[in-house]
């Protein structure tokens, strides 16, 4: 026993004076380094710039019925902007579908501007009107920063939305055989320095949904949620969803319901 | 002439601090797009602040500036309604003039 | 140069020629009087470019601070101030020693302007940042190094 003891008390010790060394230690006091990096970058978020063109672009008069989008219904009544990203995706009785604030988008420049929605789906990424709709989007969730995720789940169509957006977040594909659940259902998972959200958990699911959009620091772009999905999708090495599709809905429900009650971080600023 | 800069001017026990994001792409002239041919420099060159119409900063800047520029400093006096306004001048001789109100 | 450019920027006739220029639209603000130093920013090294700052040898000083993170998650946009507590800072500048080219931003500071300027720069790999300092004429110097990493592939 006693030399188990000393055994043990200098295997403590000599924990102790390389735990610092270990490579845990060092990757937390990275993280902690990080943190401290994106403290400093937080203010002057450039998502700002994107932010108030979208503001521009919402009074604008624009598409072949020359109208702005103030009239536009985001689910808190016609021309209500505050607050209201913090509660899409939501089921639209007018539509009869479920939409994120991008489809949402889509519908109020069809019927009130006459803009064809094929000419955001068929754009690429930040060009022509995807890059008008990328503004709007800033626009729209700064004006719901620090509200609470309130996604109202009572709908039948919401809660199929969910299962389906469940499933596909299990859904192996691609030759990699990834699915989201390979990255984002863990505890205590990271990338390089990058700590992945545990998206099955409220925590996780606040922290990585309440933060997208984002302006993004590596592309020096404001990415809406549509392009961040997509971008999971590219680097599964599987088929790209199409812009505004069912599946890229169906998982904005199960991340945004998951993370009900977490504090809407948007626009966020990522690496 | 580029699109809007945002400026944020407030005004604290006789110090205004400024604050400005401004649209630029900042291309260093180092970087190849995917067909491999040099993407050109664009950058901002001069950028000069003023309050009201006394110069408070001018400044040089370089390509290695990043991207979508921000820029925060501090001068004495300025009184809140004061105007503080921002121009640049980029490498095409492009440029822009905002301003901001103190708050 | 730079000295007659901060002369005539001094005295009031000077800025009001600026304005009215710039009022006519004949020329904007700040390009009136700028003298851009290419041969600064041209330069590759730090020993170059502070000797085309005009500052051969600067003196090492605690009341000279680099700003910024010990680590830098991206190096496209790495936040870097300068900050001093010398007397009559008419100058700072910040260098970066392993970038291509070192010098990354000058900044002239009237009098009333404080030597506190925040800003944010790319930086290609770890290095040294150097904050450069003119007070009552003479130069100073202080460096921080910044470590860069490259991220993983999420958000």
């Amino acid at each position: 026993m006693r030399q188990g003891n000393k055994y043990l008390t200098l295997a403590t010790l000599l924990a102790m004076a390389g735990g610092m060394g270990s490579t845990a230690a060092l990757a937390d006091k990275s993280t902690d380094e990080i943190a401290k990096y994106r403290q400093m970058i937080a203010d002057g978020n450039p998502s700002e710039l994107s932010a108030a063109q979208g503001e521009e672009l919402w009074k604008t008069k624009r598409g072949p019925k020359n109208a702005s989008l103030e009239q536009c219904d985001l689910g808190l009544g016609a021309g209500i902007v505050k607050g209201a990203s913090a509660q899409l995706p939501r089921f639209f009785k007018d539509t009869g579908k479920v939409q994120d604030l991008e489809t949402r988008l889509m519908t109020c420049m069809e019927t009130l501007q006459g803009i064809d929605p094929k000419t955001v789906v068929n754009e690429k990424w930040l060009k022509g009107e995807r890059d008008t709709m990328a503004s709007l989007v800033a626009y729209i969730v700064t004006e719901s920063n620090g509200e609470k995720i309130n996604i109202d789940m009572k709908p039948a169509e919401m809660k199929k939305m969910y299962e389906l957006g469940k499933m596909a977040f299990y859904y192996r594909s691609g030759p990699m055989d990834f699915a989201c659940s390979t990255c984002h259902a863990d505890t205590n998972k990271r990338i390089r320095l990058q700590d992945l959200p545990d998206l099955r958990s409220q925590k996780g699911a606040a922290a990585g949904w309440g933060s997208w959009p984002a302006y993004r620091v590596s592309s020096g772009q404001f990415w809406t949620m549509q392009h961040r999905l997509n971008d999971c999708y590219r680097q599964q090495r599987t088929a790209e969803p199409i812009y505004g599709s069912d599946v890229t809905i169906a998982l904005s429900v199960y991340m945004a319901s998951t993370a009900n009650g977490g504090t809407v971080l948007t626009p966020g600023l990522k690496r | 002439m580029g699109n809007p800069m945002k400026i944020r001017a407030a005004s604290k026990d006789g110090i205004t601090e400024v604050k400005v994001l401004i649209s630029h792409e900042m291309e260093t002239g180092q970087r190849k797009d995917s067909a491999g041919a040099i993407v050109p420099a664009w950058f901002i060159k001069e950028l000069t602040a003023k309050h009201n119409d006394k110069v408070v900063l001018s400044s040089e800047f370089g390509s290695s500036v990043s991207k979508n520029p921000y820029l925060a400093f501090k001068f004495k006096g300025g009184a809140k309604g004061d105007k503080v306004s921002v121009s640049w001048t980029d490498n095409k001789g492009d440029s822009r003039t905002d301003e901001a109100t103190i708050a | 140069m730079n000295n007659q450019r901060r002369n005539v920027l001094k005295t009031g006739s000077g800025a009001a020629l600026l304005s009215v220029l710039a009022a006519a639209g004949i020329i904007a603000p700040g390009m009136a009087l700028a003298e851009w130093n290419k041969t600064a920013f041209d330069a590759k090294s730090m020993a170059d470019t502070l000797k085309a700052l005009g500052a051969a040898a600067p003196a090492e000083s605690k009341d000279v601070q680099v700003t910024g993170p010990d680590i830098a998650e991206n190096g496209a946009v790495v936040p870097v101030g300068v900050t001093s507590t010398l007397p009559n800072v008419t100058m700072v500048a910040i260098l970066i020693e392993k970038n291509p080219n070192a010098l990354s931003a000058s900044f002239n500071l009237p009098a009333g302007t404080e030597a506190n300027v925040q800003t944010r720069v790319k930086m290609g790999q770890t290095s040294n940042v150097y904050a450069l300092v003119k007070s009552d004429g003479k130069f100073y110097m202080a460096n921080k190094e910044i470590k860069v990493t490259l991220g993983g592939c999420g958000g």
